[in-house]
């Protein structure tokens, strides 16, 4: 499973993916889908906007004392059965959870959709340690079964068609074998397949979409069920959460249950939505741990301009907007982040100096599509802009810089940049057939792969204004 | 009234048509327009690729030559984009409070051609003639950083003897980007691909926008095709009358 690490610089990573025409389609037909999905939806609500501006004061508030708000969900939960753990980090998150399963002697787990859990790769430290993690969302699972990492927060196998599902669930699911491509017939096997987990297993490991500081309530948000089977069956429940997911009060969370159906899937209200607060006697599980992970999020806190990320929701709607999302697909990314959210979320928990994380705000032609969709109006092309000057800060003197000083020095003044232009038009002179430039060398090189360049032409239009002023003199 | 042109580099550089077309819609509206020979470049490339403190330089520049004006407007959604929206945070970022209080007084003097022609002088008409086939792609920045909604339709709905033709997919980035293109260049390129089919399947002869910058790069594509599509600024259509078709 993979993390936060990209493996790979975004334009190389993006190449690869660009290129492969059925993920393409599928991407196109899946985003564009759900794009007008979206649409329709909000557009039912007349006062989208100011629920938008509801949920940025509301996040912005409890990040503005964080660690009040941690503290008083630590209390409020401890109050109510349940125990709280400090993660400073993945590795530390991991530990815990090992030992919590080491505890209770469980060699297999149920897990319901967290993309914590996979920023932590947790997966792959249980299976060091001989235990079995068992993803019990249906897109989760398809993943899972194929070895293959998630490519989108809320479809995590949007890049796969039913055909490969069918093989893999014939091939990999106990006692299945002759399944055809019937939707129905694909969920029944997945299901049969998770009930028998859901009723034989003693431990659970969940996400967290949102905590309750006043009242020590948890809560889940998901669409199929699953959760609501991992967070009552087990004995033994543990959540993760990263701490900006922490809520004041429970009048809060009425917001979000307004904001977040409505932007991933286009719904008007969530299917399953749960709540749990702390450890109720011969009523589902008897022992509640929640963590409380840190990895990177307390350095975004306190920047004023990369902050606004930790408003995220998770929602996915800025994904599925994305022009530069739908050509490429999740995985260039190389990270459980993908999309605009992980663009900006991405370098900043794991800081500049990541080489290949460092290129994902370029990864934007700042369209400005995703700060539309965001039902927490995090400005994502303004973060990227900031973090952009971050990185190149980071880098230090490069021959990019070294040319954006020569430009700059040109543009210092009307006359040096009319200098310079004239230059230019003598400079382009080798490059110039048929009157564009096909073929720019160097860095230069891709624009002209697909795209003619348009030669300067003999006049300015500062050379045209002078001669205009001489003329009416 | 009394307007100061902000040219923008890109098209003083390469597309002196374009500044000479907004001068001469405005004169025709009755304007009077002023040309500081001593701008060049808003400093959009530099702040957008990460190099803050040569776009400060630039940001400041452009205080100081437009410090004294009535009105600033330019030919261009992103370059407003960026004084209106941008030389606040750049002003932020850099802890340059003098500057971020300059920025914030001037900002809201800077318009957009469009905008400016059918929000600020109520003229959604301005007399033009163009006989040509035309489709309109709505920038990025333009559409959602400056909101001029449907000022450029209004104009281009009024001139004559011009077919404006839907574009599907209009909202969608070119895939332009400025640096964007260029260090990714294969996710630009497949951008522009869906853009320049949608174009083609208009039917048009000529596809406008109200940013050369995005115009470029769909004109490059559209050239690479030999597609026999051009792109003309919004500005020329414009300024073209019976007695001169402009571009
Ligand atoms: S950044 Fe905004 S749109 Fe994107 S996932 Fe987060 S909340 Fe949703």
């Amino acid at each position: 499973m993979s993390g936060l690490h990209p493996s790979k610089p975004f334009p190389e990573a993006a190449r690869d993916k660009v290129n492969q025409p059925q993920l393409r389609a599928n991407l196109r037909k899946v985003t564009h889908t759900i794009r007008e999905k979206r649409l329709r939806a909000v557009g039912e609500l007349p006062h989208w906007e100011e629920l938008r501006l509801l949920g940025e004061a509301t996040k912005d508030a409890s990040l503005a004392n964080l660690s009040d708000r941690l503290l008083q969900l630590e209390a409020s939960v401890k109050a109510r059965g349940g125990q709280v753990h400090w993660a400073r980090d993945a590795a530390e998150a991991r530990e815990i959870v090992v030992r919590i399963a080491q505890a209770h002697q469980v060699d297999e787990l149920i897990k319901v959709k967290s993309i914590t859990s996979d920023e932590i790769e947790l997966n792959a430290t249980l299976q060091e340690r001989g235990i079995h993690a068992i993803e019990t969302d249906l897109a989760e699972l398809i993943v899972q079964l194929s070895h293959d990492t998630p490519s989108h927060i809320l479809v995590p196998a949007i890049h796969r068609n039913r055909a490969e599902i069918q093989a893999l669930f014939n091939r990999e699911l106990p006692g299945e074998g002759g399944l055809s491509d019937s939707p129905a017939e694909l969920a029944g096997a997945a299901r049969r397949y998770l009930r028998h987990k859901f009723l034989t297993t003693k431990m659970a490991v969940s996400g967290v979409n949102f905590a309750v500081a006043e009242t020590g309530t948890v809560c889940v948000v998901e669409s199929e069920g699953n959760g609501r089977m991992c967070l009552t069956l087990p004995e033994v429940l543990v959540s993760i959460m990263g701490i900006e997911k922490v809520l004041e009060r429970w009048e809060d969370l009425s917001v979000f249950m307004e904001l977040l159906p409505r932007s991933s899937t286009a719904e008007r209200m969530n299917p399953y939505t749960s709540f749990w607060s702390g450890v109720t006697p011969g009523d589902g599980p008897q022992e509640f741990h929640l963590i409380l992970l840190d990895n990177g999020r307390t350095e975004v806190l306190a920047d004023a301009t990369g902050r606004q990320t930790l408003r995220c929701i998770r929602c996915s709607a800025c994904l599925n907007v994305c022009p530069v999302y739908e050509r490429t697909g999740g995985h260039a990314y190389g990270s459980v982040y993908p999309g605009p959210i992980g663009a900006i979320l991405t370098p900043q928990l794991l800081g500049m100096q990541d080489k290949n994380a460092n290129t994902l705000p370029g990864a934007s032609s700042l369209c400005g599509a995703c700060f539309d969709a965001c039902p927490v109006r995090i400005n994502i092309p303004q973060v990227l802009i900031y973090l952009r000057g971050e990185v190149t800060a980071e880098k230090g003197v490069t021959a990019e810089a070294l040319a954006m000083k020569t430009v700059g020095y040109a543009m210092s003044s009307g006359w040096r940049f009319e200098g310079a232009l004239k230059l230019a038009r003598v400079g382009q002179g080798p490059l110039v057939k048929g009157g564009e430039i096909t073929s720019l060398p160097g860095l230069l090189g891709g624009w002209t792969q697909s795209r003619d360049l348009k030669t300067l032409p003999p006049q300015s239009f500062r050379e045209w204004w002078k001669e205009r002023e001489r003329d009416s003199e | 009234m009394q307007i100061d042109l902000f040219i923008t580099c890109i098209n003083d550089a390469m597309f002196p048509r374009t500044g000479q077309a907004t001068v001469r819609l405005l004169e025709r509206l009755g304007q009077t327009v002023r040309f500081n020979a001593n701008q060049t470049c808003c400093g959009q490339m530099h702040l957008n690729t990460g190099y803050r403190d040569d776009a400060l330089k630039l940001i400041r520049k452009f205080v100081d030559d437009y410090r004294d004006a009535e009105v600033v407007v330019m030919p261009s959604g992103s370059c407003a984009a960026m004084v209106r929206e941008l030389y606040p945070e750049a002003a932020r970022w850099g802890g340059d409070h003098d500057l971020l209080r300059e920025v914030e007084e001037l900002a809201p003097r800077v318009y957009e051609l469009s905008e400016f022609l059918v929000n600020t002088l109520g003229v959604d008409d301005v007399g033009a003639y163009y006989p040509h086939r035309v489709t309109y792609h709505p920038t990025c920045h333009a559409m959602r950083v400056l909101r001029v909604g449907d000022a450029p339709l209004k104009l281009l709905r009024n001139v004559r003897g011009m077919t404006l033709l839907e574009l599907e997919g209009s909202e969608e980035c070119c895939g332009f980007g400025g640096t964007f293109s260029v260090k990714n260049p294969d996710v630009s390129a497949a951008m522009l691909a869906d853009k320049t089919r949608h174009i083609l399947d208009t039917g048009a002869e000529v596809c406008t926008a109200g940013d050369n910058s995005c115009l470029l790069h769909i004109g490059g594509g559209l050239h690479r095709l030999r597609s026999g599509v051009g792109t003309v600024h919004l500005a020329e259509i414009l300024a073209s009358t019976e007695q001169e078709v402009f571009a």
